[in-house]
């Protein structure tokens, strides 16, 4: 599946992850650190994902 | 995973609360949140004239929507830090929001009005750029406020800022600044405004979730200026910490508050007096900002002679 990650943004293929948890324990991204969206909407760590997903992975940590 | 309260499916797992809300029961929590964090802390009440520091990130925005579904009527001021295309883009995003919504939205630009931008500060002197940073919005948006005859300074705040900031204070037993660490600072009578932060109850990747299921639309990309910062770096070990052990960055810093801060308090508030440069509250005789100013404007004027 496509992954879009952001600051800056780029994409990269990630395969052979069944769930949104899977996803983010395979980069290595802390859950509180991130949000997962597909399409405009928001994913929780047990969601599903087929293989031709587009799945951003947003931060949500920022300066100020 | 299932909404708490209605069984449908939920867009968003808060194990803080050991919870999971589907959108509008989430969007029902954020505005009790911020509901409770006004009542308990006695932020301000309906009536009062507002000024929210907007910066078309997503705390500020999602406060202001907040506030708005909630009755109060607050404006925006947007200060402008000549972070080329990052602040080009952050103000973009607050004026369509506020043009929306019919708010009002004040804008400061700092290059024109006080002739630097943030790079300009940074490259001159002694802070490095979020410490000139941080100094220029303190300023610049508690000015805005006095002179403009607001009752409450409304900042966007939220856990994640107010944890990281503590364990960086904690960190270097920094007593002045564990002292002035509050929810709220009330106006002192000579120029400082009142100064509320009601966001504190809710951690950033709320008020992220709460901007995409609202459908608010805000400047994603961090500023290039703020990579890697030590604030981000604690948020990152602080965020490792409650990924292991839930509700870890609350019991930090709501104990701080329910138990500690009185202590630090407890210290004489330093004596203001006005600066002698621009009139503003200041412990010294010329404050931070004008001192900041007064070195980036020498520094732009002596590399346009090099140039």
């Amino acid at each position: 599946m496509k992954v879009i990650l952001r600051q800056p943004r780029r994409e990269v293929e990630v395969e052979g992850v069944a769930r949104v948890g899977d996803l983010l324990k395979k980069l290595d991204m802390v859950a509180e650190s991130v949000l997962v969206i597909r399409g405009d909407e928001l994913l929780t760590s047990d969601i599903p994902l087929a293989e031709d997903d587009v799945i951003e992975l947003r931060p949500v940590i920022s300066g100020g | 995973m299932k909404c708490r309260v209605c069984r449908d499916r939920a867009v968003i797992q808060m194990r803080r609360h050991n919870a999971n809300f589907c959108k509008p029961h989430f969007v029902e929590h954020v505005h009790r949140q911020v509901e409770r964090a006004i009542h308990d802390h006695r932020m301000f009440e309906q009536g009062e004239r507002m000024v929210l520091g907007v910066s078309g990130g997503k705390d500020s925005l999602a406060l202001w929507d907040v506030l708005t579904n909630l009755g109060y009527r607050v404006d925006g001021v947007y200060l402008h830090l000549g972070i080329g295309e990052y602040s080009s883009d952050s103000l973009v995003f607050s004026r369509r929001f506020a043009a929306e919504r019919g708010l009002d939205l004040r804008i400061v630009d700092l290059p024109t009005e006080y002739g630097f931008s943030v790079p300009e500060a940074a490259e001159a002197g002694s802070r490095v750029a979020c410490s000139s940073c941080g100094l220029s919005k303190r300023y610049i948006l508690n000015k805005v406020a006095d002179d403009g005859g607001y009752d409450v300074l409304v900042m966007g705040h939220n856990l994640d800022d107010e944890a990281a900031t503590l364990f960086g204070n904690v960190s270097r037993w920094d007593l002045d600044y564990l002292a002035r660490q509050s929810p709220v600072l009330p106006a002192s009578g000579d120029g400082l405004a009142r100064k509320v932060k009601p966001l504190i109850r809710l951690g950033e990747r709320e008020t992220a979730a709460y901007c995409i299921v609202q459908g608010i639309d805000y400047e994603v990309e961090e500023c290039p200026m703020a990579a890697g910062n030590t604030v981000n770096r604690y948020k990152e070990w602080l965020n490792r910490l409650e990924e292991e052990s839930p509700g870890t960055k609350a019991n930090f810093l709501f104990g701080f508050w329910d138990r500690a801060a009185d202590v630090f308090q407890a210290a004489a508030p330093p004596d203001l007096t006005s600066c002698s440069e621009c009139g503003q509250p200041t412990t010294g005789s010329v404050c931070a900002f004008c001192r900041l100013r007064a070195q980036t404007l020498v520094h732009i004027a002596r590399k346009a002679d090099r140039e």
